[in-house]
């Protein structure tokens, strides 16, 4: 490792101590040698397993369920369905003042996704389980389903949830989140050229090694102790409370060893209905999605649209960017009204560009719920962004970085979101990054800093 | 229920026992069987294998090899005297799949799987099962209709003359990595010409396939970019290709030409 | 279910247990044994993390009935090392960053101990087909890598 001492050297001290020093992971001695204890790697006499039985189909309505066979079927101890949770509503977001209550925890009278959740099988064996799974009967209404962006938001499309009433979410702003700065249309009005393109996503699963999972030890004075694998510890001991009418101080937590988790374990998918399981059967539960599940049932990265209209003078400078971003929040919003929000106040980028309108939607689909992800709401954006940028450049006829240097923002830029840009250091990074490439640009890009602009 | 294994010593054996049980499926090196299970399939509660000797043999003479339908992709790949043949062996998984999958079971395995199969429909495989000889094209034409049930004890094949066996697998993932397409060729030359050719694909169809319009189009033509043209052009005839997470089948259409061009022309 | 009597050897202890007849190794190995540093990410052979010796040869645990490994030799991570003392592996795997959430560890390094009993000098391409059939979804492989040629240098040094 280096580390490049000389850039700010004046705004801190040269007295680093930890940073550019090799250090061994607290946890890696345990990893290496086996003794790791992850969240399964425990036995508890009398463990019963769940199998969920999920949906079929994208989306369809429930005519009724009929659970007589499987829960004669030997080895099985119990089935919970949706009348068996206290409240019956998962919204991960609601502690954080923004969840709409539009999905439950087990299906009701619709599914709207293929992997929704509608019954959990308790039996002495995963075997069992997976027998007994095979003898629930369902009887659906298929209904028509939408599963791309421009499905859900052309006119006429089927409804995917209720709750929303129209395909997308409604925020506080509007059918969408919204960034207007100075007057885009004069902007393009005066470019020499303009540019609009499309950029789209598919959704990306995280693919942790350990899938997602807990397993439930009911203890004595009806407390009951959780070894999971969550990310999101205390989104997890709070949302476990809400949907089960259970006082906080009878979950005890247990966690903070991770196999692998990326964004991928936040939704509290599995401990909840989990402990109810314990709850009611008084035995420990093991609910551990298959590999199949976690890569179809868990929440991924949400799928995108981004539409990028940019006008751009023959010097370089973007004098105006024009952007609507769709988010795929699949069929419920778990964190994606959140992330289409981020989406929005990540544009127009790093970059300081004086007219600036952005739309951001969170659309429903048909699909898997999308949710967290390494930077999501943003990283997508960044690829389209950057894609773009490469293309204004050869529009302009300049050197890409350059291009990037012409428009980077700097200390004091008023950035669209009207706040004054702090603290940047994209100028120094891409000097480095133009060294260590040994992708040269012109010197007077070399002589730039983000602290000042020259002149 | 739980699952059960069932061992007899005589593949015979083994026969009536599945015979005698809907609920048994037989168990060669189980990297798909067991894999069934674990992922749910309730459809079977017991594994039935055999212990007989002739499925774990590797004899090779007089201008044949014979490989039991137990022996692993890993020991083919190693065993020197058919060496030609560890391309095939070794583009089968990763080092532990290779451990563990068999000759046997790759005769059934799935699109994307079944690479090992379609060197073997190339060599123009015969199958001993039960005492019979059974062609591999048959075979698997057949696999779950007329040879439904069927066990197989050994694949025997005449070996190819030097250098005449080509075999190619185009994957996403490298070096392991389930198959785009796969392609395994016998081209014998006489004169500078074609004297025979015998090409079959995997991944271009439910299951290992012939490409017989291609080996008509090589007869009788030289292996240059201009003798191989007319087959490149009928390289898709009679194909189904499925549509998968690995690929799509307009995508396997387009590079099966260029991957058989590749493997045809000498380098 | 009908339960069987099976015999081997667990990293050169002897272990004798009843498991249920077509039960996985895996399973035998976590639920039965308790050696849970054999991982279960996939169950379907796709991610290696169950990796283990099983007379000299790399096998995925979670495919192999343990029923059928009566008279084996079996090796996993949870005792390559002895006592504080641990495997040139494990040392590399340590240092070199090659681990991170730690899920994929066990079996990656059962894949290198197999590598590394047969072909004690690898290249770095031998090393990647080695590892091939496993999956770290955390350090992008390349330090695992250099850990596994590490560790073969360490080797050849302490034989000389
Ligand atoms: C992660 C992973 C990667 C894989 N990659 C590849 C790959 O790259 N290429 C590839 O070709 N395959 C691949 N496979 C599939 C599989 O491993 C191979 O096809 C293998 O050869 C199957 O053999 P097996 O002995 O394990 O079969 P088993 O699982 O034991 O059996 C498979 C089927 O064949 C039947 N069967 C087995 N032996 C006989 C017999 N002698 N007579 C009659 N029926 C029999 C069984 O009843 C069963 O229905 C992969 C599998 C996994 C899990
Ligand atoms: S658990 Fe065996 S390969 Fe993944
Ligand atoms: S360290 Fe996390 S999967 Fe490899």
């Amino acid at each position: 490792m280096e580390l490049r001492k000389e850039y700010f050297a004046d705004e801190r001290k040269d007295d680093l101590k930890e940073i550019g020093q090799p250090r061994l992971r607290a946890d890696a001695l345990g990893h290496v040698t086996g003794t790791t204890t992850f969240f399964a790697d425990r036995n508890l006499p009398g463990l019963l397993h769940l199998k969920m039985v999920r949906s079929p189909h994208h989306h369809a309505r429930i005519r009724s369920i009929d659970l007589s066979e499987a829960g004669r079927h030997p080895g099985v101890v119990r089935i919970l369905t949706a009348d068996d949770v206290p409240h019956n509503v998962y919204t991960i977001l609601t502690l954080i003042q923004v969840g709409p209550e539009d999905e439950t925890v087990l299906a009701t009278d619709k599914v709207r996704w293929k992997g929704e959740a509608i019954v959990a099988i308790l039996a002495d064996s995963e075997r069992a389980a997976h027998e007994a799974a095979q003898k629930v009967k369902v009887d659906y209404e298929v209904l028509p389903a939408v599963l791309s962006i421009d499905e859900a938001l052309a006119p006429g499309a089927p409804v995917v949830n209720e709750y929303h009433g129209q395909n997308f979410y409604r925020y506080d702003s509007g059918e969408c989140r919204k960034v207007r700065f100075g007057d885009v249309e004069a902007g393009f009005a005066g470019a020499d050229h303009i540019l609009e393109q499309t950029y789209g996503s598919g959704p990306i699963e995280h693919a942790p090694t350990e899938t997602t999972g807990c397993i439930v030890m009911p203890e004595g004075s009806g407390r009951f102790t959780c070894y999971t694998n969550t990310q999101a510890m205390f989104f997890t001991l709070d949302n476990t409370s809400i949907i089960l009418q259970m006082d906080g101080a009878k979950l005890h937590m247990v966690g903070g060893t991770v196999g692998g988790g990326f964004g991928g374990k936040v939704d509290v998918t599995v401990e909840p209905i989990a402990i109810l399981g314990a709850k009611l059967t008084g035995r420990p539960v093991s609910f551990i999605y298959s590999r199949e599940e976690e890569m179809q049932i868990s929440s991924p990265r949400a799928a995108e649209k981004l539409v990028i209209k940019d006008g751009v003078m023959k010097d370089g400078r973007i004098v105006a960017r024009y952007v609507k971003a769709y988010i795929d929040a699949g069929a419920y919003s778990r964190h994606s009204p959140y992330g289409a929000q981020k989406s929005a106040a990540h544009f127009p980028g790093p970059y300081t560009v004086e007219n600036v309108w952005v739309d951001s939607y969170c659309v429903y689909t048909n699909r898997t719920p999308s949710s967290a992800m390494r930077g999501f709401g943003v990283t997508i954006g960044d690829f389209a962004l950057e894609v773009q940028m490469d293309k204004l450049a050869r529009l302009v006829g300049m050197d890409p970085l350059e291009f990037r240097f012409v428009n980077a923002y700097r200390d004091g830029d008023m950035k669209a979101h009207r706040q004054p840009t702090e603290g940047a250091a994209l100028i120094e990074c891409m000097q480095e990054a133009s060294r260590a490439a040994q992708w040269p640009v012109a010197e007077k890009y070399l002589q730039m800093s983000s602290a000042r602009r020259e002149g | 229920m739980g699952l059960g294994l069932e061992t007899f010593p005589t593949l015979a054996a083994a026969g009536e026992a599945l015979a005698a049980n809907a609920a048994a499926r037989y168990l060669g090196g189980g990297t798909l069987v067991v894999r069934s299970a674990n992922e749910g399939d309730v459809g079977f509660e017991t594994y039935v294998t055999a212990s007989e000797r002739a499925l774990t043999d590797i004899v090779v003479a007089d201008g044949r090899a014979t490989i039991g339908a137990g022996v692993t992709m890993a020991r083919i790949a190693r065993e020197p005297a058919l060496g030609f043949l560890a391309p095939a062996a070794r583009a089968v998984g990763g080092p532990a799949i290779r451990n563990m999958a068999t000759v046997g079971g790759n005769l059934f395995a799935p699109v994307p799987y079944g690479d090992f199969a379609v060197a073997l429909l190339a060599l123009d495989a015969s199958l001993d099962i039960d005492g019979e000889p059974v062609a591999v094209s048959a075979f698997l034409a057949g696999r779950d209709t007329t040879h439904a049930g069927a066990l197989v004890r050994s694949v025997s094949f005449t070996l190819p003359a030097e250098g005449s066996f080509l075999f190619a697998k185009a994957s996403r993932v490298r070096p392991k990595g389930a198959s785009v397409v796969t392609i395994a060729a016998v081209v014998e030359e006489r004169a500078g010409t074609i004297s025979s050719a015998r090409i079959a694909y995997g991944c271009m169809a439910d299951r290992p396939i012939r490409a017989p319009a291609v080996e008509r189009a090589l007869a009788g033509k030289a292996r240059t970019a201009e003798g191989i043209a007319a087959a490149l052009a009928v390289a898709t005839e009679g194909t189904a290709p499925p549509t998968d997470a690995i690929a799509s089948a307009w995508y396997r259409g387009e590079v099966l030409p260029v991957h058989l061009k590749r493997l045809l022309l000498p380098a | 279910m009908k339960k069987v009597p099976v015999q081997f050897t667990l990293n050169g202890e002897e272990k004798a247990e009843f498991v249920e007849s077509g039960v996985t190794l895996l399973k035998a190995l976590r639920e039965k044994i308790g050696d849970t540093s054999v991982k279960a990410g996939c169950q379907q052979g796709t991610c290696g993390s169950c990796a283990v010796i099983v007379d000299g040869e790399l096998r995925l645990s979670c495919l192999t009935l343990a029923e059928r490994c009566g008279g084996a030799a079996i090796e996993t991570t949870g005792g390559l090392a002895h006592g504080e003392v641990l495997h040139p592996l494990q040392r590399a795997f340590n240092e070199g960053f090659a681990t991170q959430c730690g899920f994929c560890t066990p079996g990656m390094i059962m894949a290198a101990k197999a590598l590394l009993d047969h072909n004690p000098q690898p290249s770095r391409e031998d090393v990647v087909e080695a590892i091939s059939g496993n999956i770290c979804r955390c350090t992008g492989y390349e330090p695992i890598i250099q850990a596994i040629l590490a560790a073969a240098r360490a080797n050849s040094l302490s034989a000389a």
